[in-house]
């Protein structure tokens, strides 16, 4: 998996192609960066119930290493959201429903990654932020549309509705390759992620001890 | 369960009028910030009355925040909170019973002392009247769903400013309604009953699930 991610990770650039206007590239960075953001959240939510229901420590780690990674990939899209707001409309920011769900996606994703390092005892600090996550899930479709429509009689969504099937195609599968490089370059990370957290929580079992890295790392000094 | 309920609330009622300095730090912290607005902005009448119903809000949740840090903590310490997970009714009804005595004791001064407000900014009554129904709905959504926060960073390092952290973004559908039956109230036809309405349907929302994962943080916390 890991060589896999690394594969996709370095043939994400050549995929970046597109003879549009300049300003246009940054949809290949910024739509499935706001993709992966959402998932990921979601990603964290499912690890979360499945720790919660089977108490397996494994899902809590999941979780937990999957925060940071969704963390920067709201930023990503919120700041290349802001690159595209300054060429296409004129404005770093705009109250603009999509951003304000973004960003507060952002402080929860804050909130949990804070949550977690907060709490000492592992156990308390893996439940607890699983709770915080699944109550998160809660929100987030109801932060969405709370901010898509705060009033009943004029929902305006400004890129909304960027139809489908009015991109061109080679747009399009350039996007999805990207999502694609995005979602590999997460699963990357997160098994990293994880592989480090069960070093360090599982550092005084013997396997750890033994495997051929630690060892080396520990004739070395 | 009702009689663990009702006997939860007194307690906590009681408890809190013991110590009346509490309940009135709220109050006064948001009278105070509700005030410093017009001292910073200018006295103008028409940027007052439009920044009236962001400002009520804003306040109303960080005087409802400041007070969720001590809901369960003065139970957390001395050990009461873990004798009364002990007992056999359900720990929903503990929760419920505490969040609604927080909210008699921080949400309900607030709704009563909002037309003072409304007088400081000089709103029309009708903006009264709505700002007063908003909050009744809204802040004991802010009390169940700041008790999800408060249990889960009981007994943390630094418990306050995180709350703060897990909490604010959750309170955003609530800010955004609330200000917005405000605001409708004062402009001519809008509707006001569909922002009171969906604030109605947050609340059940609140009340349904809100303790439940309140419970599982506070069994997690005296694990």
């Amino acid at each position: 998996m890991t060589i896999g991610g690394l594969y996709w990770g370095f043939f994400e650039t050549p995929d970046v192609l597109s003879d549009q206007k300049q300003y246009y590239r940054i949809i290949f960075i910024h739509v499935p960066a706001a993709w992966m953001s959402m998932w990921l959240y979601i990603v964290i939510a499912g690890w979360s119930l499945v720790g919660l229901i089977m108490n397996t420590r494994l899902s809590y780690m999941m979780a937990a290493a999957t925060a940071p990674t969704g963390a920067v990939f709201t930023f990503i899209a919120l700041w290349t959201g802001a690159f595209w707001g300054k060429t296409s409309w004129g404005t770093w920011w705009d109250w603009d429903p999509r951003m304000t769900s973004e960003l507060i996606l952002l402080f929860i994703y804050i909130g949990y990654m804070a949550l977690q390092a907060a709490i000492d005892d592992t156990r308390r600090a893996d439940k607890a932020s699983a709770i915080l996550a699944l109550v998160g899930v809660f929100m987030i479709p109801l932060i969405y549309w709370s901010v898509n429509c705060p009033d009943p009689n004029q929902c305006t969504a400004l890129h909304q509705r960027s139809s489908m099937e009015s991109i061109e195609p080679n747009i399009l599968w350039s996007m999805l390759v990207m999502t694609l490089a995005f979602w590999s370059y997460s699963f990357y990370v997160i098994f990293k992620r994880v592989r480090n957290t069960i070093l360090e929580r599982e550092k005084h079992a013997d396997w750890v001890n033994e495997l051929p890295e630690i060892r080396s790392n520990a004739s070395g000094i | 369960m009702f009689s663990s309920l009702k006997m939860i609330v007194l307690r906590d009622l009681m408890l809190a009028m013991r110590r009346k300095t509490e309940v009135l730090t709220t109050l006064f912290f948001f009278i105070i910030v509700i005030s410093l607005f017009p001292l910073g902005i200018g006295s103008d009448k028409q940027i007052l009355i439009k920044i009236a119903p962001g400002v009520v809000w804003v306040a109303a949740l960080l005087a409802s925040m400041l007070a969720l840090e001590r809901l369960f903590a003065a139970d957390y310490d001395d050990g009461t909170l873990e004798q009364m997970l002990l007992i056999p009714q359900p720990v929903f009804v503990l929760v419920l019973g505490k969040v609604l005595a927080h909210w008699f004791l921080t949400g309900l001064p607030l709704v009563l002392v909002t037309p003072l407000v409304g007088l400081q900014y000089q709103l029309p009554d009708v903006a009264i009247y709505s700002m007063m129904q908003s909050l009744l709905l809204g802040t004991p959504i802010l009390s169940l769903i700041g008790a999800i926060g408060a249990a889960l960073t009981l007994g943390v390092r630094g418990g306050g400013i995180l709350l703060s952290l897990l909490i604010l973004p959750l309170y955003i559908p609530v800010l955004i309604y609330g200000s917005g039956a405000i605001e409708a109230s004062m402009m001519a036809g809008a509707p006001v009953q569909s922002y009171l309405m969906l604030m109605a349907a947050f609340a059940i929302i609140a009340i349904i699930f809100a303790p439940w994962a309140t419970a599982a943080a506070l069994k997690i916390a005296v694990e």
